[in-house]
């Protein structure tokens, strides 16, 4: 079934895409997303923080069923994911994915790459494909390796493929979980331009992550968590000024001050 | 500090040491690196000195090429006696398939090798017809080989020789692959039914020896079909032993899907892809690729596996051997007719094997990091 809520309370401006209630979600007895709420409106650019093992990744992995959740609701763009296959291929069609170890594919190259899923999901002609597959790759400043191979790449033109990869879905969300942990230092800012710009196009951003300048900078709002739960969450302004959880204000003075 | 005769910045880049490079260098470096490596050269040189002259001597210089009997080589030369495999080379190719339909056995092989060239090679010119062609192979063997519709049939208890080697080689080997995978993604079903279905017959496929599949094959099968059903005795052959291989393939492939990073199958997921979709586009290429080794290796096994099916009676090549040396005129050449077999079954395995290391190399994609 393809459940569709009207979500539009009057105000266009005010869309919202992502409405998370009451979700829970367990591996085997650990309880590890406890009672989410969240509701994400389009063009919102949202980061979310906490210590490791916090659940940050199951969180956003559940938006687009790469994780099951058990209790709660998660629906994205209208469709409720369950355990309805077809509702689930219709998300993952609209909600990119960019991952901490890149995960492109190294058999193939990376035109190909960026040309798979728009031919196989959205049966879009190859020719087409591949010319907005060099549009992104142009936007993500590397279009001279479209024909390498990923192990040909340093590790922030992989990642900067990955996202391109992704853009070339046209996606209404997208999820970035960790983009430049895997990174060396000096290339960590190149990734981070290229999501800048994404932000400042209007996409709608779930970005985990622990750059804070990144999330000073185009976050409307930071989520703060621990142990499973959103512990708090606000604008970047007061987040880092006035952490009012004791927890974030040790969370915060631990990865600002290191 | 000592100075660099170069300021800092500007130092160019040089040739390595005239020592380390070149013959003698490499003489150096691999054969006389240390006192063991030494010993150990010394030993090979001797063994090598020992061995290549006596064989040469034995196999070319001191054999016999024709005659009629082992005792006419005898008295010609104290060597080989290779006027036996001379004579009897028609009947360890083709087995006892009637001597005038013979060609029918040479073109199929000349078609098998057309096949397996756009199959084997990917820049063959007209490369899609040539799969077509591949495709529509075995049906084409299938009607030289066997006769009907035109052609005089031949019976299944007529093949024997090296073309029976090839007949389940490559049946064998043409379908354990497609099966192979199948199970292997089987067994990584989410669905209970089919995991334990294909793990059930892996386990028990891999849990019995061919030789036990080929006896049910040939005596026990009878036994459960409908009696006045007649099942020709070759083709349950070829179905047990591409079982057999398959229950080894999919463990072999299972192996390489394993091997995947879990974010090849979360990339996939997220794009959306269908399940054959991404097995077929983005798991299966990468898995089939590590598993090369371990597929051609079983394929080589399997090929050599068919020398088991003269226990039931199917005269392969060492079946024919055998039999030849039953002859009273040609008793006691088993050195001959042993080695004769061998070399047949090593150029096809060494093939298989280079073929293998080709692919390899060709499908590395830049350096992983
Ligand atoms: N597949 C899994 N099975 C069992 N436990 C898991 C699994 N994945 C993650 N966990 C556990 O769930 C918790 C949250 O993990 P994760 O969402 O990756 O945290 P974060 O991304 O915030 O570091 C961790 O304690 C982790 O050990
Ligand atoms: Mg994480």
């Amino acid at each position: 079934m393809n459940e569709t809520v009207d979500m539009s309370n009057g105000d266009t401006e005010k869309e919202i895409v992502i409405v998370i209630r009451k979700m829970h979600k367990w591996y085997g007895q650990f309880h590890v997303l406890k009672d989410i709420n969240l509701n994400v409106e389009r063009g919102e650019k949202i980061v979310i923080c906490g210590p490791s093992g916090s659940g940050k990744s199951t969180l956003i992995r559940c938006i687009n069923r790469l994780e099951e959740h058990q209790e709660g609701e998660i629906i994205v763009d209208g469709t409720e994911l369950t355990n309805d296959l077809k509702n689930v291929e219709l998300v993952r069609r609209e909600v990119g994915m960019v991952f901490q170890h890149f995960n492109l594919f190294p058999h193939l190259t990376v035109l190909d790459n960026c040309t798979l899923a728009p031919i196989w999901v959205r049966k879009l002609p190859r020719e087409e494909a591949e010319s907005t597959a060099m549009e992104y790759l142009e936007r993500v400043k590397i279009p001279d390796q479209a024909n390498k191979y990923p192990g040909q790449l340093s590790g922030g033109q992989q990642q900067r493929v990955a996202i391109a990869r992704s853009l070339c879905m046209k996606p209404r969300v997208m999820l970035f979980d960790e983009p430049t942990s895997a990174l060396d230092p000096e290339m960590i800012k190149e990734v981070l331009d290229v999501m800048v710009e994404l932000a400042t196009e209007g996409m709608t951003m779930l970005c985990v992550t622990h750059e804070m300048g990144f999330a000073k900078t185009v976050a409307d709002r930071v989520i703060f968590m621990d142990e499973g739960e959103i512990i708090e969450q606000n604008k970047p302004q007061e987040f880092f000024d006035n952490p009012t959880h004791e927890r974030t204000q040790l969370f915060l003075s631990q990865i600002l001050n290191h | 500090m000592e100075q660099s005769i170069y300021k800092p910045g500007e130092h160019p880049n040089l040739p390595p040491p005239s020592n380390t490079v070149g013959p003698i260098a490499w003489v150096r470096t691999n054969l006389l690196s240390s006192p063991t490596n030494i010993v150990l050269t010394v030993l090979s040189i001797w063994f090598l000195y020992e061995i290549i002259p006596a064989t040469l001597e034995w196999a070319f210089l001191d054999a016999a090429f024709t005659g009629e009997s082992r005792d006419e080589c005898r008295a010609k030369a104290g060597g080989a006696c290779w006027a036996f495999i001379g004579e009897r080379f028609n009947l360890f190719t083709y087995g006892f398939y009637p001597a005038e339909e013979r060609w029918r056995i040479d073109l199929t092989f000349v078609l098998l090798c057309v096949a397996l060239l756009p199959v084997l090679w990917d820049r063959c010119p007209f490369r899609k017809y040539g799969l077509y062609f591949a495709c529509a192979f075995p049906f084409i063997a299938g009607w030289l080989l066997l006769g009907g519709f035109g052609l005089t049939p031949v019976d299944t208890d007529e093949f024997g020789g090296f073309m029976l080697t090839l007949v389940i080689g490559v049946t064998g080997i043409t379908f354990s692959l497609p099966i192979g995978i199948l199970l292997a993604l089987g067994r990584q079903s989410n669905l209970p039914v089919v995991r334990v279905l294909s793990v059930g017959f892996i386990e028990f496929f891999r849990g019995v020896p061919l030789i036990t599949l080929l006896f049910v094959a040939s005596t026990m099968l009878n036994y459960f079909l409908p009696t006045g059903t007649t099942f020709d005795l070759l083709l349950r052959v070829l179905i047990m032993v591409t079982l057999f291989a398959s229950a080894y393939m999919a463990e072999v492939i299972r192996g390489g899907l394993q091997a995947l990073p879990r974010g090849q199958y979360e990339a996939a997921d997220s794009m959306g892809l269908k399940y054959w979709t991404s097995m077929r586009l983005i798991i299966l290429p990468q898995a089939l690729k590590i598993s090369i080794p371990g597929i051609v290796n079983t394929f080589i096994g399997l090929y050599k596996d068919t020398t088991l099916v003269i226990i039931i009676g199917l005269l392969d090549p060492l079946g024919v051997g055998r039999s030849s040396l039953a002859d009273t005129k040609w008793t006691g050449l088993s050195n001959e007719m042993y080695l004769f077999v061998a070399i047949f079954f090593f150029i096809s395995c060494f093939g298989m094997s280079r073929y293998s290391l080709y692919l390899e190399k060709k499908l590395a994609t830049g350096y992983e990091r």
